[in-house]
């Protein structure tokens, strides 16, 4: 965006203080618009008095991410990518995370492209309460035939509705495609130097949004995106072409870093969402474990630094669970503290025999303790007292994380130690040692000591548990 | 059929739909209208032939302005403002590239290099190893184009001085010579290619064997025997017994400029710190995910313990992949971009205990426990990767040396950041019809 503070974006604003947008204050409002946390048709008065219609349309020109959104597919499957506005997530945060396409072919038999749009569309794996899933599907004609590809794409459509990325060089063969499937919404890959003029006719007939690819050519990438622009395209994707391996992949990672800081910097003749093709790894290793490895190698490399959306070709598990949690991991939003429920879980099949276990609510630490207990097969409550998404060393210090905390969570929960128990016994953290007397005082029951690391705790539990008087 | 319809005829047709006529313009040249279908005024032919009749009021109007005529001014009256870009705008007809020239600025917030810290020490310096290593030097981040980086990343693999359990994948590996740290060493730099070994003396842990750190010192000159590069020494992470098993093996090591591991703010660091400047090795500066406590712990290595730039080494923590990477790796980032815009107490290279990956259970489980999962597939495959992706996520953070586990993560880690540090020669397949590619 264009400004960056929200003294820049309150001149906007009607200043009336209203509240209706949910904050307080204009000046509160103007700080979220900064930090993109709300948008400017939240305040409604400047969208519902033509006196603002004006100003309202110069600030989301300010406000717009210098990196242009593109959306592709229709209804909820569809996806938006790019709208980036910094190039360290720490920053801010990444929006939009990368989406992942899968290939399937136009000469794969009935059977196995619909095994495969099946595996596409069903993973999912579990992570910090929601499921991680795959986002699209990229159809490659390799037959050379319109006819063919068009009838593969009507039965992909018929299979899912997943987007899908529609893969030729020839017009021909994507104007066929896009007879059946134009209305979805597809991304159309890809405009090249050949065929860059019919391609742009087909996204203005069709009004798809288009990948251009160049090879290595940063400035044929950029002429091209120039040229696109001016006859009025610009729902545009930039491929600069994945090189797999050698210098020539030091090249393609270093073309990923050129487009994106340029765009940032406000060249807005590239500031568009670029494309990866993880799957050239299939052309360079033969074996199928080596190939998928290098291709889940190559998607992470350009997963963490500016690729907004990528084609795969392996749908082994060993290569999607990393994939989309790396994925996760780059595109979270690092402004917001993760945090799980406070509670007293159980984890295994807790008796009245099993120890209780104290935590805090920063998700890490929550998963930590959770997977170090569970991963040993040890029954047990965890008493995950809400410390507001810090960690036990920094709660103890900030006083997020007290006896009076811990008192509430278990009265929170209905959790009676003596009712529930048969010990009358709290293990605190480590870390947290220094609360001891206190929990002892408030909760009433005895406190030990744990192990500062989690990770001790099988070898801390076999020691101590349980304590030796009841 | 076709009826063949002259521009004269107008006049008369619009008259009969309630338009203002064109009166008074008289046309040089026959313009023709092909209409087809049959006659009668229908929707849609009133369409085309208001089409067409626009058209030709725009071939008109450009002869008019052709003669000076103010057409547009015209226009405008008529339409009203809004309406004149739109009755006018034709689209761009473009027959050739714009041509365009990328460019894009070397980042000018860069200009303090990372401290170079060389591990090792061969005998010209006292030592006994074949080669040093030598960590840090870079310019810019990671494999980035503003500069050269100067050293390329290293991996050193881990021994442990007892059997301990692992996962299955990587248990596999080790069999053979678990239980012999010597052998162990001997079979990850001779096998598997590590560039350094780190020897952790857990079985010091009093709550593990408690073994004495004299004893556990004769493990290291053990290691220093076996093999001839550069090692770590590590202690059990026990705060209160680490300071003095590191003093033991510091003294055994003495002169081999070894990486010690590790100081940090909850144990006696000041002892480390000594152990290491008293016998001429590097100390591991280690905190929890905080850059301020990284800051604060390497302040007070240099000016409380006066341990020398050249001698420190960082170890802000990894989080496995799917278990506070993200923290992990924005944490080293900041550090990093800190350090090249001149923070010089973060001015330091980076070490990651990637082997941390391993505590994922994805990593190392047999299947999900969660029956809502997708099938996690075999985990023989899957761990290594896992240690693969969290290593690698860290080297574009910036890190510069690898503490790893699995041989088939070292090799594939060594081969991507190798790539990318441009010492990696193939030949490319030809991907201009990536599309058509048999895989």
């Amino acid at each position: 965006m264009k400004i960056n503070s929200p003294l820049d974006a309150y001149k906007y604003l009607p200043g009336t203080n209203c509240g209706r947008c949910g904050e307080d204050t204009c000046m509160a409002f103007a700080s979220h618009l900064i930090d993109r946390s709300k948008s400017g048709e939240d305040c409604l008065p400047m969208v519902e008095e033509d006196k603002y219609a004006k100003k309202l349309e110069e600030l989301e020109k300010l406000l717009a991410p210098e990196i242009r959104e593109v959306t592709i597919g229709t209804g909820e499957k569809s996806v938006t990518i790019g709208g980036d506005d910094v190039l360290f997530r720490h920053k801010l945060t990444f929006f939009n995370k990368t989406a992942y396409a899968y290939d399937i072919t136009d000469t794969m038999d009935d059977k196995e492209l619909e095994e495969r749009i099946n595996t596409i569309q069903t993973f999912k794996k579990f992570y910090v309460g929601e499921f991680l899933n795959l986002d699209m599907v990229a159809v490659r004609c390799v037959s050379g035939k319109p006819e063919t590809f068009a009838d593969t794409v009507k039965k992909v459509i018929g299979l899912t509705e997943l987007p899908l990325v529609l893969c030729s060089f020839d017009p021909a063969v994507l104007k066929a495609a896009l007879e059946v499937a134009a209305d979805k919404k597809p991304l159309m890959y890809a405009a090249n130097q050949e065929n860059w003029k019919e391609v742009a006719g087909l996204a203005k007939e069709y009004e798809v949004p288009v990948t251009l690819f160049a090879p290595n050519d940063l400035d044929l990438l950029k002429s091209m995106a120039k040229t696109f622009a001016e006859m009025g395209l610009e729902n545009l994707v930039l491929d600069p072409g994945t090189f797999p391996t050698g210098k020539e992949m030091k090249t393609t990672f270093e073309n990923f870093l050129k487009i994106r800081r340029a765009g940032i910097d406000g060249d807005g003749e590239v500031a568009y969402p670029i494309m990866a093709v993880p799957l050239t790894a299939w052309m360079a290793y033969d074996d199928d474990v080596s190939a998928s490895y290098w291709e889940t190698v190559v998607a992470s490399v350009l997963t963490v630094k500016y690729g907004d959306i990528m084609i795969m070709h392996s749908i082994e598990p060993y290569a999607l669970l990393p994939e989309v949690h790396l994925r996760d991991t780059i595109y979270t939003d690092p402004r917001k503290p993760v945090t799980v429920d406070p509670g007293v879980w159980e984890v295994g099949s807790p008796t009245a025999d099993s120890p209780v276990i104290v935590t805090t609510n920063f998700a890490l630490t929550y998963y930590t303790v959770e997977s170090d207990i569970s991963s040993n097969k040890i029954d047990c409550y965890i008493v995950v007292a809400d410390t507001e998404g810090i960690g036990v060393e920094a709660a103890v210090a900030g006083g997020q994380l007290t006896a009076d905390k811990i008192k509430k969570t278990l009265e929170n929960a209905k959790f009676d130690l003596k009712e529930k128990t048969n010990y009358n016994t709290v293990i605190l953290p480590g870390l947290s040692a220094r609360l001891q007397g206190d929990v002892e005082d408030k909760v009433g029951s005895r406190v030990l000591i744990g192990p500062a690391d989690s990770g001790r705790l099988p070898g801390w539990l076999e020691k101590n548990w349980p304590p030796q008087d009841k | 059929m076709s009826d063949k319809l002259k521009l004269s005829d107008l006049n008369n047709i619009l008259k009969d739909l309630d338009v203002e006529s064109l009166e008074g313009v008289t046309i040089e040249g026959d313009i023709e209208l092909d209409i087809q279908g049959g006659g009668g005024m229908n929707p849609a032919m009133a369409y085309a032939l208001g089409h067409e009749a626009a058209q030709i009021s725009l071939h008109v109007a450009n002869i008019a302005r052709m003669l000076g005529y103010p057409v547009d001014q015209l226009f405008a009256q008529c339409l009203g403002a809004g309406g004149e870009a739109a009755a006018l705008q034709t689209e761009p007809a473009i027959e050739e590239l714009l041509q365009a020239k990328f460019d894009v600025a070397r980042s000018s917030e860069w200009n303090t290099p990372i401290q170079e810290v060389t591990l090792g020490a061969t005998s010209a310096d006292g030592g006994s190893r074949d080669h040093t290593i030598t960590l840090g030097g870079e310019k810019a981040m990671p494999f980035y184009f503003d500069a050269e980086m100067p050293n390329r990343n290293y991996v050193t693999m881990d021994v442990f001085d007892m059997p301990i359990s692992m996962a299955k994948a990587v248990k596999s590996n080790y069999e053979d010579v678990m239980g012999d740290p010597a052998e162990w060493a001997k079979k990850v730099v001779n096998e598997y290619n590590a560039d350094m070994v780190t020897i952790h003396l857990i079985s010091t842990d009093p709550l593990i064997n408690d073994t004495p750190a004299k004893e556990a010192a004769k493990v290291v000159e053990d290691v220093l025997q076996a093999v001839d590069v550069p090692i770590v020494i590590g202690g059990s992470g026990n705060p209160q017994k680490d300071p003095e098993v590191l003093e033991k093996a510091a003294e055994v090591a003495e002169g081999e400029c070894a990486l010690l591991a590790s100081a940090s703010l909850n144990l006696d660091y000041e002892r480390v710190a000594k152990a290491a400047t008293d016998y001429g090795h590097a100390v591991l500066s280690w905190t929890q995910l905080e850059i301020n406590a990284q800051k604060e712990l390497n302040r007070k290595l240099m000016k409380q313990c006066n341990v020398p730039r050249e001698s420190i080494v960082m170890d802000p923590t990894t989080a496995a992949l799917g278990y506070g990477l993200d923290y992990a790796y924005s944490n080293m980032e900041r550090v990093r971009l800190s350090a090249l815009m001149g923070d010089d107490e973060l001015n330091f290279p980076i070490s990651s205990g990637t082997t941390n990956a391993w505590g994922a259970r994805e990593s190392w489980m047999k299947q999900s426990p969660l029956k809502e999962d997708s099938d996690w597939g075999p985990r023989e495959y899957r761990g290594p990767i896992w240690e693969i992706v969290t290593g690698l996520s860290l080297a574009l953070a910036g890190n510069d040396l690898f503490m790893m586990m699995h041989p088939t993560s070292v090799q594939v880690l060594k081969e991507i950041t190798q790539t990318l540090y441009g010492n990696i020669e193939a030949k490319n397949p030809d991907i201009t019809n990536w599309i058509t590619a048999e895989v």
